[in-house]
């Protein structure tokens, strides 16, 4: 390793070797520190949207929130993972994510593990909280970008374009493997794939035959 | 007996006057209280007069005080008249430019007493203004590059271009201590430097953020109306300063007349060789393309910004990489605000000294600020920084609306914060506003009386910013909601114990947490309310009771027999007939009817001792 491309960086008081262009979150991993995430895949860019593996770093006696996913090491970095203040605004966001999709396993785990007992918020229905995965994934794996983002703030959703069954999804799978809340199904019907996203069918059909493209 | 003469026979007796200017305010605001028409009104009555060689009309800069709009001057008489209607013409022609007599009734500020011609700059909302953004007000006409050239235009840009090396003209921005305009307050040299120094690639873009969408804010607006010249030449110099071969407005679509003068501005200064290939016979080589936003308050993010440009969804993206480093299609990219690039051809062409010579210690030069709300004179202003908001709003603005009492001042826009009326004499600059809880923001200025309810404020603005949040992550798009959601229970009377808390805790996470900027800074309503107004919280959700009575929820209108007249103005403006009662005797108010629309307490005031006849309790 040239030393131009070494950094030293502190994470929980442990100093750790971290190469150029490493995010906080690679170097944490690496060094056995747990930080939780929810939209993060090592597959994927990362997307630094869920918010839930912000650390506290220091540099040059500037204190930042950052999210580790995203911010890469830099060198004399000090970085901690487990202060009162990053616990306080993990227990948040899984609070608002929970109120926002109740039934999602995952989230209902990291809430027993950060010890949230009540949710003050009124209980919603929805059933994605919307990491992501499934958007990139289709878009950075796949390749073919059946899926996107539609609308904004609050009444964001994932939906194939005008929520049209898309002709470009080719029913890999991809989205419904990666999806962490399970959102997102594949069934098996009559011997073909049907996919879903929430209630939209998104698997495309041709338009002469009418015959799925995806096979069994 | 002369001028009587005249009016007789107008047509044989020309008039002997002096050559004057009319110039008439083509600014938004003007040009919706008529003065297109008032143009047409002034070019026909002095053709019909014979004076139309003598005297020219001029569709103007705006003059920033839409408050009395449709404004004019007459130059060199250097006398402002406001609220000018069509039949206020003849009068002006043959009172004013004829007679040399001033109509006081016209003057703007009506107030002060005018002795004599007095310079426009000694008036009464524009004296204590120092004017270098906004330094063609009221002086060019915005759509003629020939205009702004004889009022210096472009004499920054053929200096940096003849005489200086970019690297000096970066040395000068930074010596001028210019900080950015958008908000932020970055060092704008610092940010060329980084830029021009960045190896990500050859290829280098500058961006004009116009994408302006406070409530209430309009100096991007303005500028780009008025004065577009003056952009246009801050991004040429810029250009030359980084190394950038291209440039992008960033306009909202809702902005049909910046547009429309951006457009004009960039192909006439095509036409003049001062953008395009070789500019001013060096080799240096530099256009400008408009891009015309949807209005999504998110897009004014940088990142957001350039990811509309490329013609992705505007939705910001974690920094760094900053897009000094990689920018529009991955090249480094530079993005100033409006008011930023038009700062700059006066720091080329007087020095950065001049500049660093007015302002704060750390806060240098002038800000526009867009004055509004409960003040008297609304309008667009320029001040020097460190101007206390007790001269902004009392000299400037003339004191609050009906003289009523100051409650507060809200700085920033949506995300900015409420600054109480005890911080008045707070020297407005970026470190001071930040202090007190606020952000400096791109300039919006809204003056708040003692009928303002600052849990209601907050509810407004936060409801604005969940609107606008783009829904990318969780603080913003969820925190904002659940925020909204606990103020709407408190402002309908069904705050719970434990609210303001909650609200507090989800206001830090979401300040703290979030992606960009908008979500970092959306809490400073809330926080800077709870911080200065937390009794109004507490006076809502322990007591349910608005103490500035305007959430409706929480207020009752009653008739006091003791006081009501009888005069039956209530009764008809009640719009779903809760008041009823004969004439001459007090009325009855239907407290199951009543749909708390305050029709009634407006109406009611006939008479001072009567005039609260149905209060609010």
């Amino acid at each position: 390793m040239k030393r131009e491309d070494s950094m030293r960086i502190t994470i929980d008081g442990r100093r750790r070797r971290a190469e150029r262009g490493q995010t906080i979150l690679e170097v944490a991993r690496e060094a056995g520190i747990e930080i939780p995430t929810l939209c993060y895949h090592e597959a994927l860019t990362p997307w630094g949207a869920c918010r839930l593996c912000v650390v506290e770093t220091s540099m040059g006696g500037r204190t930042r929130i950052v999210a580790s996913c995203v911010t890469p090491a830099e060198d004399g970095m000090v970085v901690r993972t487990d202060t009162d203040r990053i616990r306080d605004i993990r227990k948040m966001i899984i609070t608002l994510l929970l109120a926002r999709c109740p039934g999602i396993e995952i989230l209902k785990s990291y809430a027993r593990q950060f010890g949230i007992k009540r949710i003050p918020f009124e209980k919603g229905s929805e059933d994605c909280f919307l990491c992501g995965m499934c958007v990139r994934a289709c878009s950075e794996i796949v390749g073919v970008g059946a899926i996107d983002f539609a609308y904004r703030g609050v009444k964001t959703d994932v939906e194939p374009p005008f929520g049209v069954t898309s002709s470009a999804c080719i029913g890999c799978g991809t989205c419904t493997t990666i999806c962490p809340a399970r959102t997102l199904t594949l069934e098996k019907v009559f011997a073909r794939r049907t996919m879903h996203c929430k209630k939209e069918e998104i698997v495309g059909r041709c338009t002469i035959c009418e015959s799925y493209y995806s096979g069994v | 007996m002369i001028r009587k003469a005249k009016h007789k026979t107008p047509r044989k007796t020309k008039a002997k006057v002096a050559s004057k200017t009319i110039n008439i305010c083509h600014g938004t605001s003007c040009i919706e209280a008529g003065s297109g028409q008032l143009e047409v009104a002034f070019e026909a009555a002095l053709r019909h007069k014979s004076l139309s060689a003598d005297v020219k009309v001029r569709p103007g800069r705006c003059m920033g005080y839409c408050h009395v709009a449709p404004v004019l001057t007459i130059e060199p008489d250097g006398v402002t008249y406001g609220n000018v209607k069509l039949s206020d013409v003849e009068r002006i022609i043959d009172k004013h430019v004829i007679g040399g007599k001033i109509l006081k009734d016209l003057l703007v500020p009506a107030e002060p007493a005018y002795p004599s011609l007095q310079p426009l700059s000694r008036a009464g909302f524009f004296e204590k203004q120092v004017l270098i953004v906004m330094r063609n007000r009221g002086r060019i006409d915005p759509e003629s590059i020939e205009d702004y050239i004889a009022n210096d235009g472009y004499q920054a840009l053929a200096k940096a271009v003849s005489e200086m090396e970019p690297e000096q003209v970066i040395d000068e921005v930074k010596r001028a201590d210019l900080r950015g305009r958008g908000g932020a307050g970055f060092p704008t040299g610092l940010k060329w430097e980084i830029c021009r120094r960045s190896k990500t690639s050859e290829t280098k873009y500058i961006v004009c953020n116009a994408d302006e969408g406070d409530p209430g804010a309009f100096m991007d607006r303005s500028l780009l109306e008025s004065d577009p010249h003056a952009v246009v030449e801050g991004m040429i110099l810029g250009a030359y300063a980084i190394g950038a071969s291209h440039g992008f407005v960033y306009v909202r679509e809702e902005y049909p007349i910046a547009l429309e003068r951006i457009v004009g501005a960039i192909e006439a200064a095509r036409d003049y060789g001062l953008l395009g290939e070789g500019i001013l016979g060096s080799d240096f080589s530099f256009d400008i393309s408009v891009v015309r936003g949807a209005g999504a308050f998110v897009c004014g993010e940088e990142t957001a910004l350039m990811a509309s440009i490329e013609g992705k969804d505007g939705r910001p993206r974690p920094r760094p990489p900053f897009p000094a480093e990689r920018g529009l299609w991955g090249c480094p990219t530079n993005i100033n605000n409006v008011e930023t690039w038009a700062n700059v051809p006066p720091i080329i062409l007087k020095g950065g000294e001049w500049y660093a010579s007015i302002g704060t210690a750390k806060s240098k030069g002038t800000k526009v600020f867009s004055l509004v709300g409960k003040v008297k004179n609304t309008g667009l202003i320029e001040v020097p920084m460190g101007t206390t908001l007790r001269e902004i709003i009392y000299d400037i603005g003339g004191g609050v609306l009906r003289d009523r009492k100051l409650k507060a001042v809200q700085t920033g826009g949506p995300s900015g914060g409420c600054i109480p009326a005890s911080l008045i004499d707070l020297p407005v600059d970026y470190e001071e506003l930040s202090k007190a809880g606020s952000i400096m923001g791109s300039g919006g200025l809204i003056v708040m009386d003692e009928d303002t309810c600052m849990v209601d404020v907050a509810r407004y603005f936060v409801r604005f910013l969940e609107e606008e949040s783009c829904g990318k992550c969780t603080p913003c798009r969820e925190g904002l909601t659940r925020m909204r959601q606990i103020l709407d229970r408190i402002v309908e009377g069904k705050g719970k114990k434990g609210d303001i808390e909650l609200l507090e805790a989800l206001a830090k996470v979401v300040k703290d947490a979030s992606l960009c900027g908008l979500g970092a800074t959306a809490p400073n309503p809330v926080l800077s309310t709870l911080k200065y107004f937390r009794d109004e919280y507490e006076a809502h959700v322990y007591r349910k009771r608005c103490p500035a009575k305007v959430c409706k929820a929480l207020i009752v209108y009653r008739v006091i027999p003791e006081k009501c007249t009888g005069c039956q103005r209530c009764v008809r403006a009640c719009p779903v007939g809760a008041i009823s009662g004969p004439r001459a005797q007090p009325h009855n108010l239907d407290q199951s009817l009543c749909i708390k629309c305050g029709a009634c307490y407006e109406v009611c005031k006939f008479d001072a001792i009567a005039g609260d006849a149905i209060y609010v309790e």
